[in-house]
């Protein structure tokens, strides 16, 4: 609870209330338990009071039960990560208490179920403990026999009573959370809130308040990366899709297939991951642009029909959301280990667009970037999410939606004739005509995975496959100079440039933030479009003396991560180094730092 | 969207303008016939060129797209099916047909077939089995008989090879028919019938190899002493069980319609879900609808 200072004083008994800009609230127990549900009312109320928030949560990977977190930053101001350390624990059970103790600040606060938890002596000195049955008294509150339930939503008004938090608009997001289901569920619901809200103050001792935030000027929307991703396919017109059931990708995959028949579309659960991308690469072919999806080793089987998009020049989404690899890895851990195969995933020369978005709002709006480029590029498109971003909730300022929202209707506008591989188009881009297209010509385009003319004949002429080889190449390169010049974070100059990709820029951004106020001058660059990477990156990489890339994902045989080999290819700049980790965790922002400081330490050779 | 001309005024396609590139199979090959039979099929139902899609994976007969001059994709090895299902679901406007040979449609893309068949995805599938890999140059089949040598069997084919007529109805495909390269005639009433067929249409045809399998099917062909059985009279194309019986007659069996009845579509499934789902915002423009999600979540 950083910036905190004393407002009110505790005065005839009543406890004493801080001020706080912001807060760290770490919710422990089994994954059954509703954590997350309680995560959630934070983060959306959060959302709904123009604060700021981040969650982060683990998930296991049994069926059902198993030891979650979920824990949720909140902030008056600008939230980058979702916190190194916890104000407040609360604590389920014995194992959440003493696993995640450690992750508690110094004078922390553990809220702790006494019903479940025996607190260790040694802490109490180190942390302040609040002991509350709380599942006794959500059984006594609700009146229920069944144990487990509601004692998620009695903690949540812990929680509010702690904070002061506006409850009129939390018991209004428990009502909408439960609505379409009975009306006693609902009423159970308000009912354990209440009684958790209006537990004795007195067991709670100092109280907490969180200071006005800034006027925003827009409504703010809450969700998690996922939904943001399924949200921006949607406004980007994707109107068809198919995937595979696979964690983490299976989330995004339902949501769409939920929601696209509202808009007159369909989303195909396939038998396996190639007919996944096959079926999504049919309706492209038919004119859409489609999307498919997978994680980990969904990703490799989809490697083929990549290619043959590539090939063929066919435009497709891909969204890969990154798990630990290889082969079946940690399902549902936190790696950024796919670059590779994202950028060179395949046989043969084949070049496509990978993209990774850096936050939960990018992620909507990095699907459109990506539909877009698919479209007007002939080409596949990678989107790298992963599942820290895609599980992680923030909350971002309402898009308008009415001028976002494209139409992508297919285009069979007959036409005089038509090239599908013509080598004079403009830096190699061609468009694809799909089936439904008159050509008056008569002369109809093959599309096709074999090397080919420019109506997609096979040819085994060496002179086509240079000036196709090319042609595909070139109109990359021609995609590479549209783009953006990447921000840079921090100073132009310094010592340290950290390098960072995907869903690591907050926790990248806060550890600048910490090592320049401790007078270390460090910035950042961080990258989301990875191929073709934006050009001028030289320039900023001049400015610095020491240049990490930070990745989640191993230093590899030479020493540095799949980025890092990707820039020092690009740039042969010797100074690029990596700073890696595989512990299917998100890096933490003092980890970075202190990272950088071991590396600074090695003498040089 | 589409074309402005009115169809009425077009006459049918000639042969002349459907045919592109001068196929690359070798003389006397079967698929010949099957190419020559789909020109006749499309001038004799006046297919529009634009209207004419068709698919196919990797093999000797998956070069077919190549010799259509028409919207074609020559997809990878053993997915036409899926690439078909999503033309077919995405573009009710298109009747799709997918051409393959035996290998990409039993051993490649194997569970394709069955899925594609169960889920009743509107398209006409034909394989043109020749029960050997002719385009890499003679190795064993799934549909290859036993005993069968080839390059990856020097002593014979040891294994039981599929059976398509009984692949296709354990997957639960409603149009199931037989036929050969040798009787166009019957060919031709096959593709026929398998594209007005509302629903998976799949046609085996045997197709010679003359190159590394010649005279597989003489059996099948007058020609060669052999006979081209129909279906018995009476045989009920409703009757599974009828339909298994014939599928299990040793070579060269019977030809004609195994099995044929009518099943709501995928198609049509997902049609109704997207009309249900629809109602539920209708008078709702697409943003207005992305909206709603947006506003739940504020």
């Amino acid at each position: 609870m950083s910036d905190s200072t004393v407002a009110a004083t505790a005065s005839g008994g009543s406890p004493k209330i801080s001020k706080v800009s912001e807060a760290v609230i770490r919710i422990a127990g089994n994954s059954q338990d509703g954590i997350q549900a309680i995560g959630g009312f934070l983060a959306r109320l959060a959302g709904r009071s123009e604060q700021d928030v981040m969650t982060f949560m683990t998930i296991p990977s049994t069926i059902s039960g198993g030891p979650s977190i979920f824990q949720v930053r909140i902030g008056s101001g600008e939230v980058l990560s979702s916190g190194d350390e916890a104000d407040v624990l609360l604590a389920f059970y014995q194992h959440s208490y003493e696993n995640h103790i450690a992750f508690l600040k110094d004078s922390g606060v553990v809220l702790y179920d006494t019903s479940h938890v025996t607190p260790n002596p040694e802490w109490q000195k180190k942390y302040r403990h609040i002991g509350v049955p709380i599942s006794e008294l959500t059984i006594e509150a609700i009146g229920g026999t069944a144990k487990d339930k509601g004692k998620n939503i009695f903690a949540l008004g812990l929680i509010a009573r702690m904070f002061d938090l506006d409850v009129t608009k939390l018991e209004r997001l428990v009502a909408e959370r439960f609505r379409g289901k009975v009306a006693t569920v609902a009423e159970m619901a308000l009912t354990a809130f209440r009684g958790g809200y209006g537990h004795s103050t007195a067991t709670l001792g100092e109280l907490y308040q969180f200071t006005a935030p800034q006027k925003r000027d827009k409504e703010q929307v809450v969700m998690n990366g996922n939904e943001a991703l399924a949200y921006g396919l949607l406004a980007a017109g994707v109107r068809f899709g198919s995937g595979y059931p696979i964690t983490p990708w299976s989330d995004l995959m339902e949501m769409l297939r939920s929601e696209l028949p509202k808009y007159g579309g369909t989303f195909v659960q396939a038998e396996d991951e190639l007919a996944a991308v096959s079926i999504a690469m049919g309706a492209s072919y038919a004119g859409h642009v489609a999307v498919t999806g997978s994680s980990g080793p969904g990703i490799s089987l989809k490697g083929e029909a990549i290619g043959w998009a590539v090939m063929a020049e066919m435009p497709l989404v891909i969204v890969d959301v990154q798990r630990g690899g290889p082969s079946t890895g940690m399902p549902t851990n936190i790696e950024q280990s796919d670059l590779n195969i994202a950028c060179y995933g395949g046989h043969g020369d084949c070049p496509r667009v990978v993209l990774a978005p850096a936050s939960v709002e990018d992620c909507f709006y990095t699907a459109i970037e990506a539909v877009n480029l698919a479209r007007r590029y002939s080409v596949p498109v990678i989107i790298l999410t992963d599942q820290a971003i895609s599980t992680r909730i923030e909350a971002f300022d309402m898009p308008d939606l009415k001028t976002v929202m494209q139409d992508l209707t297919p285009d069979l506008t007959p036409r005089a004739d038509h090239k599908a591989y013509d080598l004079k188009a403009v830096d190699g881009v061609t468009r694809h005509a799909p089936p439904g297209t008159r050509i008056a010509s008569g002369i109809y385009p093959v599309v096709t995975g074999l090397e080919h003319d420019e109506v997609g004949h096979p040819t085994s002429s060496p002179k086509l496959h240079m000036s196709m080889t090319a042609k595909r190449r070139r109109k990359l390169q021609a995609l590479a100079r549209t783009l953006p010049k990447p921000e840079l974070f921090g100073a132009p100059e310094g010592d340290v440039l950290l390098v960072g990709w995907g869903s690591t820029k907050g926790s990248l951004y806060e550890a600048v933030e910490n090592a320049r106020a401790a007078g270390d001058s460090y910035s950042c660059l961080h990258l989301r479009n990875i191929s073709p990477l934006p050009e001028g990156l030289e320039k900023i990489f001049d400015g610095f003396n020491h240049i990490f890339v930070v990745e989640v994902n191993d230093e590899g045989l030479y020493g540095y991560g799949q980025l890092a080999g990707l820039l020092r290819s690009r740039y042969c700049d010797p100074r690029i180094k990596g700073i890696n980790k595989t512990d299917g965790l998100t890096w933490r922002v003092r980890d970075v730092l202190s990272s950088v400081k071991e590396r600074l330490s090695v003498p040089k050779h | 969207m589409s074309t402005p001309i009115a169809e009425i005024e077009r006459k049918p396609l000639t042969k002349k303008e459907i045919a592109a590139d001068h196929p690359t199979w070798c003389p006397g090959c079967g698929d010949f016939s099957v190419l020559a039979l789909y020109f006749k099929l499309i001038e004799k139902r006046k297919i529009w060129h634009e209207k004419i899609t068709t698919v196919a994976g990797i093999g000797c007969s998956s070069r077919f797209p190549y010799f259509v001059q028409a919207h074609g994709a020559h997809y990878i090895h053993g997915r036409a099916l899926p690439f078909a299902t999503g033309v077919s679901l995405s573009r009710p406007d298109l009747h799709v047909f997918a051409f393959g040979g035996d290998g990409d449609a039993f051993s490649i893309g194997g569970n394709h077939f069955n899925h594609c068949a169960r889920k009743n995805v509107k398209l006409t599938y034909l394989v043109m089995d020749n029960q050997v890999y002719g385009l890499t140059k003679k190795q064993t089949s799934p549909t290859s008989p036993i005993g069968f040598k080839s390059k990856t069997d020097q002593w014979g084919s040891m294994d039981e090879p599929v059976n398509p007529m009984r692949q296709a109805l354990s997957a639960g495909a409603t149009f199931v028919a037989r036929t050969t390269h040798t009787n166009p005639k019957h060919l031709l009433e096959m593709m026929e019938a398998a594209m007005d067929h509302n629903g998976f249409s799949f046609i085996e045809c045997l197709s010679e190899c003359t190159e590394f399998f010649e005279g597989a099917f003489d059996a099948s062909n007058p020609r060669k002493g052999g006979e081209f059985r129909d279906m018995p009279a009476g045989h009920d194309v409703t009757d599974e069980i009828a339909a298994y019986k014939a599928a299990a007659e040793p070579f060269p069996g019977h030809f004609g319609i195994f099995y044929k009845v009518n099943k709501p579509t995928k198609n049509e499934k997902e049609a109704e879900i997207n009309r249900r789902s629809r109602e539920k915002v209708q008078g709702l423009a697409d943003w207005q609808i992305l909206q709603q999600n947006f506003d739940r979540m504020k």
